[in-house]
């Protein structure tokens, strides 16, 4: 830019694929020391970009000049060469290894005869950690970790093996907000020593928080550079979806409390969660708050049956009911939208159509008969119900973005029609536009008399969208917030409490 | 403009049949059915067409009759594949339940409905072993089937001392010898399961949570499907048709033999793979898997038609496997490319405004 002169720079960038303009004309510059968000919903291009920037796809137009001499990256090794490191979402480590022989991965410290030097990397790895405050022995396994332990790692190798440009995608997707705190004081210190961080989330309040510029894509196409300092949430939203987005959370609260639907006493399960008690009402969403491994998810799993109940008693409509497996939950009329929607929610191989009739087999198969009109009526109603965009039912799940594949899991189970739905992290991964038509779907469900307990670590979201908010902490509920007095310094109060 | 493209393409795929649907998802093995069997029928003619052995239709009766067998266990096989598992037991259970069917009828002189059915008790009680012990414990399924394929290779020895049991009762032996219309019995046999396992893996509650199990077995827990139960269920099912084989196996051989089946579960493996069937598990279809045993039995069959050195056979063998199944990963990787480029268009097409 105006003289001042630029680590990386992206000039005129074009790249295509068999049928698809996957980057229009990019242009895109990171001085050292800085820290560019990228934003954009998904297939906006992010991850073209930063694809080519790790070597993994070889751009058609354009030129990446680093340090002012053009350079072209044609591999991964070009990547590497120029110091371009890139911390994916989902991580590559080996968690079966030490946390010492993850760092030196592919990199180790050999002796004579084709040894490794164990002690010395042990060593070594030590003192990285300690560099960065990060008090764990470095021989112990990466699997003793917790995620964002791991993250840090992840981040360790890539800055000691001299990366100046370090590409984070979504690094906070899975972490809790103590655990951001502690990764954006790594991103200061990183940003201090002069390492240019290209950084992508989908959490709005993150790129205030840790950004100084932000370059917004869609379809390709980048919409505009602005200093973070000087622009309005609204108006980023506004570039990334083409409109203002008017109302991001639709809610319609009723009068009155309806009826008890689900009730919790004394409930204990695992390890986690312990005298667990609480009621849910029909047409409320009860946002479960707290903090990373605070036991919400296994309170969900315990209700859904899938972790066995150690003590208390669940009523459902005020009859004491057995759960002891999901199928008992699930036939009186609950249903758990899983937190990981790839390990747990989704059959990524196979097609919408199956996803979303996986629990309707009985209505679909008669005799020996599959009934494809009725199936096909049902699966086309939830695609257009819910505003599933795929290019045909018979597409692979694992094809569409996060935010539809959510949308094809919440479909399995509104087909089910329950009364009680659990939404675990419902928007994690989520692009804005779609995120706002989760809420949309959540608010309408709410609005038809549906129970819904949504757990989420977006405090944004929970205090947005929930009726009442229980604040979840050491596996049991610490604080039950209205939504008249609920804030962020509350339930952060309680959600720390005795920590 | 978004939801009319979809009803036009979910009416475009509606009015393509199953039958459409098969050729279409099989095109590269068919082909390579196809080609063989050409080769052959043009080698053995002399580089006669019409004079060839290949299709004469006493031949076809050949193939269908030796490969009826692999067939009736690769229905098992594809179906414990698509579990993400594998079942290398079924050449010893055939032994297992084939000593044992002979023996009912030789040794204890038990009427022969009695015997065929506890051969195939036999078979089913293998299969639920595995099962039991593959659902309920961390074993990987190929440890926890080895082992059951030493066990019953050696129960079939012990209980025969290691020689055949010959039984020399009609009513058996017509279990594996005879033609209906023409048609060798053990065929008849294999159309029956063949049909039974098309019908359980597409038109079932459990056909369905079996791809769900084998696709993502935690999603499926998580849907509140009991995946337990299905890999119990596909195990003794494999065990199964594995007693069904034995005993007739053992009807066509006259006696029940402590060696028989041995190596058949390479063979039924092989052919399972050959016909699409992922060993990562979720994908397979048993009409893929069908034409991977008719490869398999052609390529036997038409390699002794020519003649060609029976140690030979197995080198080609391999190196088929090996070239097709490369051919089809390499057409998957392709058709995975193409939908990824639909992907993105469909989520940029669908960024817009929806005014």
């Amino acid at each position: 830019m105006s003289g001042e002169k630029m680590l990386l720079e992206m000039v005129g960038v074009h790249k295509r694929f068999p049928g698809v303009y996957a980057l229009k004309d990019v242009t895109f510059d990171l001085s050292a020391g800085e820290v560019h968000a990228l934003l954009g919903e998904n297939g906006a291009g992010k991850s073209t970009l930063i694809k080519i920037l790790g070597g993994i796809y070889t751009i058609d137009e354009g030129e990446i000049i680093i340090d002012g001499v053009k350079t072209p990256i044609h591999s991964v090794a070009d990547a590497q060469k120029n110091h371009i490191s890139i911390i994916h979402q989902e991580l590559s480590q080996v968690p079966h290894m030490t946390i010492a022989e993850n760092i030196f991965l592919g990199k180790e410290i050999k002796g004579p005869l084709f040894t490794v030097r164990r002690g010395e990397m042990v060593k070594k790895a030590q003192e990285l950690l300690a560099g960065y405050d990060f008090h764990v022995p470095a021989d112990s396994p990466l699997s003793s970790l917790t995620l964002a332990q791991r993250q840090m790692i992840e981040i360790i190798k890539a800055v000691s093996f001299n990366a100046r440009i370090l590409v984070m995608d979504e690094p906070t997707s899975s972490l809790s907000d103590k655990e951001v705190d502690f990764l954006f004081r790594t991103i200061r210190r990183l940003r201090a020593d002069g390492v240019g961080i290209i950084y992508i989330s989908h959490r709005l309040s993150e790129l205030f928080a840790i950004s100084d510029r932000v370059t917004v894509l869609r379809d390709g196409a980048v919409i505009g550079t602005r200093v973070t300092r000087e622009v309005q949430q609204n108006e980023l939203i506004a570039m990334m979806v083409g409109r203002p987005l008017t109302n991001y959370y639709t809610r319609t609260y009723q009068e009155q409390r309806g009826d008890e639907v689900l009730r919790l006493e004394h409930v204990s399960s695992g390890d986690l969660v312990r005298d667990v008690s609480f009621s849910v009402y029909k047409g409320e969403i009860l946002g479960l708050a707290g903090l990373m491994g605070a036991g919400r998810s296994e309170i969900c799993r315990t209700i859904f049956g899938l972790d066995p109940m150690l003590e208390g008693d669940i009523f459902v409509e005020g009859q004491k009911v057995k759960i002891s497996a999901a199928e008992d939950a699930i036939r009186l009329g609950i249903a758990l939208v899983p937190e990981d929607r790839k390990r747990e929610g989704i059959f990524s191989i196979k097609d919408v159509s199956f996803n979303i009739t996986l629990k309707l087999l009985r209505q679909i198969i008669r005799g020996i008969k599959v009934d494809r009109p009725m199936e096909r009526r049902v699966v086309d109603e939830h695609i257009s119900g819910l505003s599933i965009k795929t290019p045909s039912p018979q597409q692979a799940v694992g094809n569409l973005s996060g935010g539809n594949q959510q949308k094809v899991v919440i479909a399995r189970w509104l087909a089910t029609q329950p009364k009680i739905l659990i939404l675990d992290e419902p928007t994690r991964g989520v692009d804005v536009g779609a995120k706002a038509e989760i809420y949309a779907i959540m608010n309408e469900l709410a609005r038809r008399g549906v129970a819904v307990i949504m757990v989420s670590s977006e405090l944004p979201e929970v205090i947005n969208m929930s009726d009442r908010v229980l604040v979840i902490g050491g596996g049991t509920v610490r604080g039950d917030l209205d939504r008249h007095e609920v804030t962020q310094e509350k339930i952060m109060t309680y959600a720390t409490e005795g920590m | 403009m978004q939801n009319e493209t979809t009803i036009i393409a979910s009416r475009r795929r509606a009015l393509a049949s199953p039958f459409i649907k098969f050729f279409r998802d099989n095109a590269a093995i068919l082909i390579g059915l196809l080609a063989i069997s050409l080769l052959i029928q043009m080698l053995s003619g002399n580089g006669n067409f019409l004079g060839g052995l290949f299709f004469k239709q006493s031949n076809i009766m050949n193939v269908l009759r030796q490969v009826a067998i692999n067939a009736m266990l690769a229905c098992g096989m594809c179906i414990v594949i698509i579990l993400g598992g594998i079942d290398i037991s079924v050449g010893s259970v055939i032994a297992f339940s084939g000593v044992i069917a002979a023996g009912m009828i030789t040794n204890y002189q038990l009427p022969v409905w009695l015997a065929v059915l506890g051969g195939m008790v036999v078979g089913l009680l293998c299969g639920m072993f595995n099962g039991f012990i593959i659902s309920t414990t961390p074993l990987p399924p190929f440890i926890v089937t080895l082992a059951m394929m030493q066990i019953a290779r050696g129960f079939a020895y012990i209980y025969t001392s290691g020689a055949p049991i010959r039984t020399m009762y009609p009513e058996f032996y017509n279990l594996g010898t005879l033609f209906v219309w023409g048609i060798p019995i053990q065929v008849i046999y294999a159309v029956v399961i063949v049909a039974f396992s098309i019908y359980l893996l597409n038109r079932t509650k459990m056909g369905r949570h079996i791809y769900a199990v084998g696709g993502n077995r935690e999603a499926a827990r998580f849907a509140g499907i009991n995946d337990k139960r299905i890999l119990f269920f596909a195990y003794s099912y494999s065990g199964l048709l594995a007693g069904i084989c034995g005993v007739v196996l053992a009807a066509r051989m006259f006696s029940g033999q402590p060696t028989a089946g041995d190596g058949q579960e390479m063979e039924t493996i092989a052919s399972t793979v050959l016909g699409g069937t992922s060993m990562l598990g979720g994908q397979g279809t048993i009409g893929g898997t069908m034409i991977g045993v008719l490869i398999m039995g052609s390529l036997s069959n038409g390699m002794n038609l020519l003649g060609i050195n029976s140690f030979w056979q197995y080198v080609v063998k391999g190196v088929v496997i090996l070239f097709a199944v490369y051919i089809d990963v390499l057409k998957k990787r392709a058709k995975d490319v193409k939908s990824l480029g639909k992907n993105i268009l469909a989520s940029e097409a669908a960024a817009p405004a929806k005014e």
